[in-house]
């Protein structure tokens, strides 16, 4: 039982969100107690699997029996440990969120369920087709629960992503095309061996599939100027749509990439070819800044929060290219904190939309009285997005600067502090219309749905996120301490 | 100038892929029609599979069925892959035409200028 946790992580939400679809047969609201004991189970083996981790280093598993370069082998190490806890607590704090927010249908589930499928598959794959295969499991479900909004826009935002989408998961099978005919192998450890030794790091054949696996893949981190779909998407899905892809969408996605960085091109190409590195370090660069100032330029509140994820995977990205120890530990704190952070702000955006009707900045203006917790909630995880210690938001942007002002990439250093800055213009303005600005929105607005449209486990779940994006900092000598043990095997 | 009439004659499927991942591309970005776009997607995505299909070959190989002294045998590998790609194609299809219908029986258009002046109402 206990060897094969991780191929059950996948099987058993894909199972679980078949469930739902046949109990649609007997009852429309059964959906969301199937969606909530899958995701405990899910919980209770993401909390084994890190337990073994911890104590005895990465675990890999062959899938059918079959040997590793020619079957498919899922493996987990630190990093996608990390990455397995995180999905499931996300999922879970959703599920409360979604039990009032809605969408209820049983259908809503079968695909929340999928999208867990697909982002357990990225993270604990060790195969690159098979994280096409999930990369696109992800997608298909990620494009419905986008569309699953009452709104027709939702339909419009969720096909955009999809093309989009799309295109990003066909140029990296094209680039997966292109490994397997330098290397005839599709196995990342076997990859990170073969492409040194069989095709030489600098060659076309290596180049090219290194560029359209990044490059494909950026697109569904959604960097600077890939980013297009990603605003549409998370301003025009539901409320826990919106806060469930920010959280952990782009995030998988920015780990995938790290995945195909470390393990499969590894830092040795990096080193070999700086161009590919200065490319990449380049985007993220862009991508931070660009991300920050189109934010400062919003009016609406989920708008700008979408485009402060575009200037905060440039800054995930940009501490995993830089590649060193204190860099990667750097990313991945800010990869965690950002999901929880961003992940809040959108719940929280959702309550006080329902509670006061503001969506816009102009909106917010003295709403901080009329909706204290969600407000103040909101406040807090602005304010650890902008960096204030001992806030998450810090610990990972503190360590991604060292590790830059370590490598001498002044460039890295340069635009992380300018975003900061952009990114406290943005929050503090916000902050500002909260707290000390006259209301422009009248008392009585009509609330959605009818009866009470917030309980208290939607506002219960953004409290706890705001307390996490304090509390977490705690957490992050331990997380260096099950990212101690896979960094030596990631970056020699 | 032999060298390169050499390639023309010998790697034509390469010049297919290209064709068709350009074609597939240029239909996905220019075309304002929301199904031409999904066509053109499909085009593209087709591009990748031939590429795929072509890297098994070898001249002069069989099938990969294996008997005693047949070989040797082109590589099952990517037919494999690109089976399954095949799949995941079909489905994007589906959904995105799904949601293209549900465009349509909302703002009555297909086409994407028309739809973009209404969305930003």
């Amino acid at each position: 039982m206990i060897e094969h946790l991780p191929v059950l992580l996948v099987v058993l939400p894909i199972v679980g969100g078949a469930i739902p679809l046949v109990a649609s047969l007997y009852t429309d609201r059964a959906g969301w107690s199937i969606a909530v004991v899958t995701m405990l189970g899910h919980a209770v083996l993401a909390g084994l699997l890190v337990q073994q981790v911890r104590t005895g280093g990465a675990v890999s598993y062959e899938v059918g029996g079959f040997a590793a370069p020619y079957g498919i082998e899922l493996v987990v190490d630190g990093l996608s440990a990390a990455v397995v806890a995180l999905i499931s607590a996300v999922s879970l704090g959703v599920l409360v969120y979604a039990r009032r927010a809605g969408p209820h249908e049983n259908t809503f589930h079968s695909q929340f369920l999928l999208l867990v499928t697909g982002l357990t598959g990225m993270t604990v794959t060790g195969d690159v087709f098979n994280l096409y295969v999930f990369l696109e499991i992800t997608g298909l479900a990620a494009y419905g629960l986008v569309a699953s909004g009452r709104e027709a826009s939702s339909a419009v935002a969720a096909l955009k992503y999809l093309i989009i989408g799309t295109v990003g998961a066909s140029l990296y099978l094209l680039g997966v095309g292109y490994a397997l005919a330098a290397t005839g192998t599709l196995n990342m450890a076997d990859l990170s061996t073969k492409l040194g030794e069989m095709v030489a790091y600098d060659s076309t054949l290596a180049l090219t599939a290194f560029g359209l696996m990044v490059g494909g893949l950026t697109v569904k981190v959604a960097l600077f100027p890939l980013h297009t779909w990603q605003p549409d998407a998370y301003a025009n899905s539901p409320d826990s749509v919106s806060a469930f892809i920010s959280a952990l969408v782009s995030t998988v996605s920015a780990y995938a990439l790290a995945r195909i960085l470390f393990s499969v091109f590894t830092v040795e190409f990096l080193t070999a070819v700086p161009a590919a590195r200065w490319a990449l370090i380049g985007v993220a660069s862009v991508s931070i800044v660009a991300g920050s100032a189109l934010a400062v330029s919003q009016n609406s509140v989920q708008r700008m929060l979408a485009y402060s994820s575009v200037s905060q995977f440039g800054l995930v990205i940009a501490g995993f290219t830089i590649a060193t120890p204190i860099a990667v530990v750097g990313a991945t704190v800010h990869l965690v904190g950002h999901a929880v952070m961003k992940g809040g702000l959108f719940a929280a955006s959702g309550i006080i939309e329902r509670q006061t009707g503001a969506t816009t900045v102009g909106g917010y203006a003295g709403m901080g009285s009329r909706t204290p917790l969600a407000a103040g909630a909101f406040a807090i995880l602005a304010l650890a997005m902008v960096g204030v210690p001992p806030a998450i938001g810090f610990v990972g942007k503190w360590y991604i600067l060292v590790g830059a002002v370590n490598a001498g990439i002044w460039p890295v250093v340069a635009v992380l502090l300018a975003s900061t800055l952009l990114t406290l213009a943005y929050f503090a303005r916000l902050g500002e219309r909260l707290y000390f600005a006259e209301a422009t929105i009248q008392e009585e607005t009509p609330v959605t749905d009818g009866g009470e449209a917030v309980s208290f486990g939607m506002i219960s779940v953004v409290v706890v996120a705001a307390v996490l994006a304090v509390a977490l900092t705690a957490l992050v000598p331990s997380l260096e301490t099950l990212l101690n043990q896979t960094l030596p095997q990631l970056i020699q | 100038m032999t060298l390169q009439l050499d390639l023309l004659t010998t790697h034509y499927n390469y010049y297919a892929v290209v064709l068709l991942l350009g074609i597939g591309l240029y239909m996905l970005v220019e075309s304002p029609n929301l199904v031409k776009k999904v066509i053109g997607m499909n085009i593209f995505q087709t591009g990748i599979f031939l590429f795929f299909i072509t890297l098994a070959y070898r001249a002069g190989a069989n099938p990969p069925v294996v008997y005693e002294g047949q070989g040797p045998y082109v590589s099952p590998l990517p037919h494999v892959l690109i089976l399954t790609a095949i799949v995941v194609g079909v489905s994007l299809t589906a959904v995105a035409l799904a949601l293209i219908v549900r465009i349509y029986s909302e703002y009555g258009t297909l086409d994407e200028d028309t739809l973009e002046k209404l969305y930003y109402d």
